[in-house]
């Protein structure tokens, strides 16, 4: 286990580079730079400011102050919001960011298992037809039409609930923007429960339990359903991209200060420090949480992390 | 036994029989002709202001059947060139990445070995990245056209397409008819482009269909954050941000388009469904 834990590890770290390198590539390779602007700079104020920001070097030197920098948790300054490095604007949006996305993952899990398991053992009852409905609302409905319309009807018509603002300890405000994030998730692993279950009540050891008298409940609980869960555990992966892509759409619209935020904002103002740090940050917590929910699925799957045939 | 060309008519018959799948299907046709001529029914251009009628609601009387947004442009014409703009990037970047994917896949398949591990070791790198955060990326570097858009959602969604090619092409190269082929004397490109590839279309297409809807979505995700399709050409997307900022006043303007969006998704979904079942019949 821990040999796979290491092996999984060092193999980040050169997916972590391919990203900071690709990135840093499209940035500089770019047409224009960040300091044209709508009027032209004197060419002696374009070449100072080029000098400041370490421009004016070849490539390869430029590459290896940026990436020691990283290694020192610096991401270089912001262009546009002159007063911030982009290592300060990470930290306040960091924590925002991974609350919401944390809640946003616990809710799609404590609703979308047992949503998905009612659906399985109703299987073609009321109930089952209802969740496989809103399953499929749930995912075909983008986040960017989903939040609007959840603020419209919570936030305005109803007046139930705030649409917008992130106060700490303001229990309300994370209401609409958790749920709105969470619902495309919960609608799959409601899917994928309700399939995944299905087919593991027919399988042979479920029928064998069943005929040693082993009670329903127990059947359900013990037998079929931790074999039903590896799938849905293997979505935990693209789930988390689905949160962090999805927290983008939700951070703009909610108007939560978080890291979607800057980094939204960082691509309409073409603040290319910006725009690379967070993209840089955003792609290293998809390794890391990817990274975990591999570890997760090996630990309870033996035939992964003994490199069996899948 | 039946005729040659058999599969193609059994699976055509297949998916008549599936409502669902046929009905999405001609609501695709009917609204992509509708994205067509659909603009010439309307007198309105999409992107004449009227100050009289700003923000003005539905209504058959004064023409703008679907009401105006709110610098005055008509929101029926205006929904249907985003919807035009939407599909036209998805199906320009599912074409993208079937060109690239499939020739990938097929590539890989053929050849086997060293470098069927080398080219599908670079797409597992490739995968691990967050795609989505590297097209923004080309959007803050390059200009923001609609050409610029499907090149970089193209360019990142034939990842999937090349497993899955890549896939089925190891499982045929063990076929018969492929040894035969190449017993025959055909060389490497003869065998793919004329034995391998035409094998695979039936997969190739229920992948693409299933695709386009997940381009429309990038293509919109982006457009609605601002850094996609600019004013005043108009998408999905931002007809949808739109939308959204006058929601309280005007709850038609988000309507209009979010309805729009959600049943081309829906359809291409239902279809794409139903022809995995007409094509793969063993399959449930």
């Amino acid at each position: 286990m821990t040999g796979y834990v290491i092996k999984r590890l060092l193999g980040a770290v050169p997916t972590l580079f391919a990203i900071v390198l690709l990135s840093f590539l499209l940035m500089r390779l770019a047409p224009g730079g960040p300091f044209d602007e709508e009027q032209a700079l004197a060419p002696e104020i374009k070449s100072n400011l080029e000098r400041a920001y370490g421009l004016d070097q070849p490539l390869h030197v430029q590459f290896g102050r940026y990436l020691g920098g990283l290694l020192r948790g610096d991401f270089g300054p912001s262009f546009k919001f002159k007063d911030f490095s982009v290592t300060e604007l990470i930290a306040t949006g960091l924590p925002v960011s991974l609350e919401l996305g944390a809640l946003a993952m616990l809710l799609a899990v404590t609703l979308g298992l047992p949503l998905g398991m009612l659906a399985a053992l109703r299987h073609n009852a009321p109930a089952d037809h209802l969740v496989m409905a809103l399953a499929v609302l749930g995912i075909a409905v983008p986040v960017f039409v989903i939040a609007p319309l959840a603020a419209l009807l919570f936030g305005i018509y109803l007046q139930w609930l705030p649409v917008g603002g992130w106060a700490p300890g303001e229990a309300a405000d994370m209401v609409l923007p958790t749920v709105t994030l969470a619902l495309p998730i919960i609608a799959y692993v409601a899917r994928l429960t309700r399939g995944s279950l299905l087919e593991t009540l027919r399988s042979p050891f479920v029928r064998a339990a069943r005929a040693r008298g082993v009670p329903a409940t127990r059947v359900v609980w013990r037998h079929a359903l931790p074999a039903a869960l590896t799938p849905v555990i293997s979505y935990l992966g693209p789930a988390t991209a689905a949160v962090l892509t999805g927290s983008l759409v939700v951070e703009t619209i909610f108007g939560l200060p978080g890291l979607g935020r800057y980094l939204v904002q960082g691509a309409l103002n073409r603040d290319y420090t910006l725009v690379m740090g967070m993209v840089i940050v955003y792609a290293a917590l998809m390794v890391v949480l990817n990274l975990i929910v591999d570890v997760a699925y090996a630990w309870l799957d033996p035939r992964v992390r003994h490199g069996g045939n899948k | 036994m039946k005729r040659a060309g058999g599969l193609w008519l059994d699976a055509a018959r297949r998916l008549a029989g599936k409502r669902a799948a046929m009905a999405s299907f001609c609501l695709l046709v009917a609204l992509g002709l509708l994205t067509v001529i659909g603009p010439a029914l309307s007198h309105f251009p999409p992107d004449e202001l009227d100050w009289s009628m700003m923000g003005a609601p539905p209504d058959l009387d004064s023409g703008h059947w679907l009401g105006t947004d709110r610098l005055g442009r008509d929101l029926f014409v205006r929904t249907l060139h985003g919807a035009r703009m939407s599909l036209g990037i998805a199906l320009l970047a599912t074409a993208v990445s079937l060109l690239i994917g499939v020739t990938w896949g097929a590539v890989a398949g053929y050849a086997g070995g060293r470098v069927d591990a080398a080219l599908m070791r670079f797409v597992d790198v490739l995968y691990a990245l967050p795609n989505i955060f590297f097209v923004i990326i080309l959007t803050v570097v390059f200009d923001r056209s609609p050409m610029l858009l499907f090149v970089a959602i193209g360019a990142v969604g034939w990842l999937t397409m090349a497993r899955v090619v890549r896939g089925q092409a190891l499982v045929l190269m063990r076929r018969d008819f492929i040894e035969a082929a190449i017993a025959s004397g055909a060389g490497p490109s003869r065998v793919i482009f004329r034995h391998v590839v035409p094998n695979l279309l039936g997969t190739v297409i229920v992948y693409a269909t299933l695709m386009i809807p997940q381009m429309i979505l990038i293509e919109s995700f982006l457009s609605f954050l601002g850094i996609g399709i600019q004013e005043p050409l108009s998408s999905l997307g931002n007809l949808i941000a739109d939308g959204a900022m006058e929601m309280e006043a005007a709850p038609w303007m988000l309507l209009v388009p979010a309805t729009c969006l959600v049943i081309i998704v829906f359809c291409f979904n239902f279809l794409g469904d139903g022809l995995r079942d007409a094509l793969d019949p063993q399959d449930g």
